[in-house]
């Protein structure tokens, strides 16, 4: 099977075809894609004319699976999309199924799933800039950025017992309450990420390989990344001030003193750097979050019929028992309006939202995910060429492409 | 720049076959499918909708309350008035065409290869409509509610490579 050419210009395919051009398989396994995909790439010389994305190698159908798994149970598939930040991805699937379910949540569940979603965006960028450091040649960058991770993996495990694929939340609520273990690690973590953090400002942010190989380098402008449907870090380092925990808020967040992090010079070091920068303010969130979780239930209230009642309630009150059974029992229980809904949470890597058609049973109808690492790797063939082969990991690591959520 | 209710009112009154509806504060817009790219022509130029955020499309197959077999969606967002706006469109077998959204939004590229890819439905003058997700012998188009989940699957499409011929 012959591979067909993505290019869009007959011209560019006249140019690619030229037989002076070297073809290079970049991936589906090469080390500094992280993950499964592959690019072609044509090169003259070093200078790379055309790259042919192509994906789908770890394509599972979780589409296909939201519209056989409950509502609940399709959080595990979540947690795989984005591996990286599983929590994020879990907030943002419930959020869209309450969206639909005109549900309101508890001041406490807000806002431990805040805290829970500024961990994860730390944790993301810790991976997206330690691997970018990485395939730039800072390999003790890397070290430090995964320790970091570490200590986080170690705070989800002890909250939910998962360090990496989470499923914490639940319709209406979370999975477990946070204990005063996970607050105290929390806060240590708190208290001792700006150190490491400033370790990390000082390896890269003016070591001159490393500015070399990313100023300039796969820029994107403020037109084009709008143009693009480019949302998150990757936009607001090309001038886009868009966040949607300012613009729309949702969760907790209006509660809490943050700002947003923008650049506008659209590269790759613009993006490395506005996630640095994130990572502080998400930091900033957690500290003002932490101290400031309001007592009470984690779930909505048990009339809702939304999610398992705590144990002492189906064994004391007959509507706990009630409703235990109405959820436990497969045909009853759960209902969901017939309708349709979108809603968009910011992400680590933009705008993740999910597109949720209720038809009144337990299970989703359809459940679309809009994922990020998409709609950033379409642009990627737009931000490499002309740039050199050595180029293509920097603009890779810059734009964080997860597979999983690529594919998904 | 207009809010919400004056670009529905503006648009209502420009296209005729509009229908609006809202739920928990998104306002939906169904064009007919003739009017699509008009209606989001003028929404990006007129109306400063200038992100399309998502295309995606819902099989109603066998769906309640439902009168058409595909509905594909187009969300947008406003980046400057921090708005959404969200576009439906209706489509019925054997007309399974709508005109692609690439030139108004390079974003829209691979949103609509992937619908292509898991509904089957073709976006007229799209420059690259080709299979995105699945291989391009897959012959079916798995979204669709009548692709069944249990069987062998599509592996007869394939072309059997033995170890000699590899």
């Amino acid at each position: 099977m012959p591979l067909s050419l993505a290019t869009l210009d007959p011209a560019d395919i006249q140019k690619s075809q030229q037989d002076y051009l070297w073809t290079i398989n970049f991936g589906p396994q090469h080390p500094a894609t992280h993950t499964t995909l592959r690019i072609v790439l044509k090169l003259d010389g070093e200078r790379v004319v055309d790259a042919i994305p192509d994906i789908g190698y770890l394509h599972s159908g979780f589409e296909k699976l939201g519209e056989q798994l409950d509502y609940n149970q399709y959080v595990t598939v979540t947690d795989r999309m984005n591996y990286i930040s599983p929590m994020a991805n879990n907030v943002a699937w419930h959020c869209a199924v309450e969206k639909l379910c005109g549900l309101e949540l508890t001041p406490r569940c807000k806002y431990i799933r805040t805290i829970i979603c500024e961990l994860a965006r730390i944790s993301d960028h810790l991976l997206c800039v330690g691997a970018m450091g990485l395939d730039t040649g800072a390999f003790t960058y890397f070290l430090y950025a995964f320790y970091q991770r570490e200590v986080i993996y170690d705070i989800f495990e002890t909250l939910c017992g998962a360090r990496f694929t989470n499923s914490y939340t639940r319709v209406g609520g979370l999975f477990y309450d946070i204990t005063p273990l996970v607050v105290e690690k929390i806060r240590k973590f708190v208290q001792d990420f700006p150190a490491a953090f400033r370790d990390m400002e000082r390896l890269l942010n003016r070591n001159l390989i490393f500015v070399d190989r990313t100023k300039g380098v796969g820029l994107l402008s403020k037109e084009e990344a709008n143009n693009r449907g480019a949302t998150g870090p990757i936009a607001r380092a090309s001038g886009v001030t868009r966040d949607l925990r300012k613009d729309a808020p949702y969760l907790a967040y209006n509660d809490f003193d943050f700002q947003v992090v923008c650049a506008t010079a659209g590269d790759c070091f613009a993006r490395y750097y506005v996630r640095m920068e994130e990572m502080l303010q998400s930091l900033r969130i957690v500290e003002q979050a932490i101290e400031n979780i309001p007592a009470g239930p984690i779930n909505v209230d048990i009339g809702e019929r939304k999610n398992l009642p705590d144990k002492r309630e189906v064994y004391q009150t007959i509507e706990g028992v009630i409703t235990h059974f109405e959820m436990v029992m497969w045909n009853r229980g759960f209902e969901v309006p017939v309708e349709e809904v979108y809603c968009a949470t910011e992400a680590p890597n933009g705008e993740l939202g999910f597109y949720v058609v209720g038809d009144g049973s337990n299970v989703a109808y359809r459940a679309r995910c809009r994922p990020p690492s998409f709609i950033h790797f379409a642009m990627f063939p737009y931000l490499i060429k002309g740039h050199t082969l050595s180029d293509v990991v920097a603009v890779l690591g810059s734009l964080n492409i997860i597979a999983a959520e690529l594919d998904r | 720049m207009l809010t919400r209710p004056a670009v529905i009112t503006a648009l209502t009154q420009q296209f005729a076959g509009l229908t609006v509806s809202e739920f928990r504060g998104d306002t939906r817009l169904v064009a007919p499918r003739e009017q699509a790219f008009a209606v989001l022509e003028q929404l990006k130029f007129a109306h400063g909708f200038d992100l399309l955020v998502d295309v995606t499309c819902v099989d109603y197959l066998n769906a309640r309350e439902a009168t058409d077999r595909f509905g594909l969606v187009y969300l947008l967002a406003n980046t400057v008035e921090n708005d959404r706006l969200t576009v439906r469109v209706f489509l019925n077998e054997p007309e399974l065409t709508v005109p692609s959204m690439v030139p108004l939004w390079e974003g829209a590229n691979w949103l609509e290869r992937e619908v292509y890819d898991m509904f089957g439905i073709t976006f007229a003058g799209h420059p690259d409509l080709r299979r995105i997700l699945l291989p391009d012998e897959f012959a079916a188009y798995p979204l669709r509610k009548d692709y069944p989940l249990r069987g062998r699957g599509e592996r007869h499409n394939f072309p059997v490579l033995r170890r000699d011929q590899a």
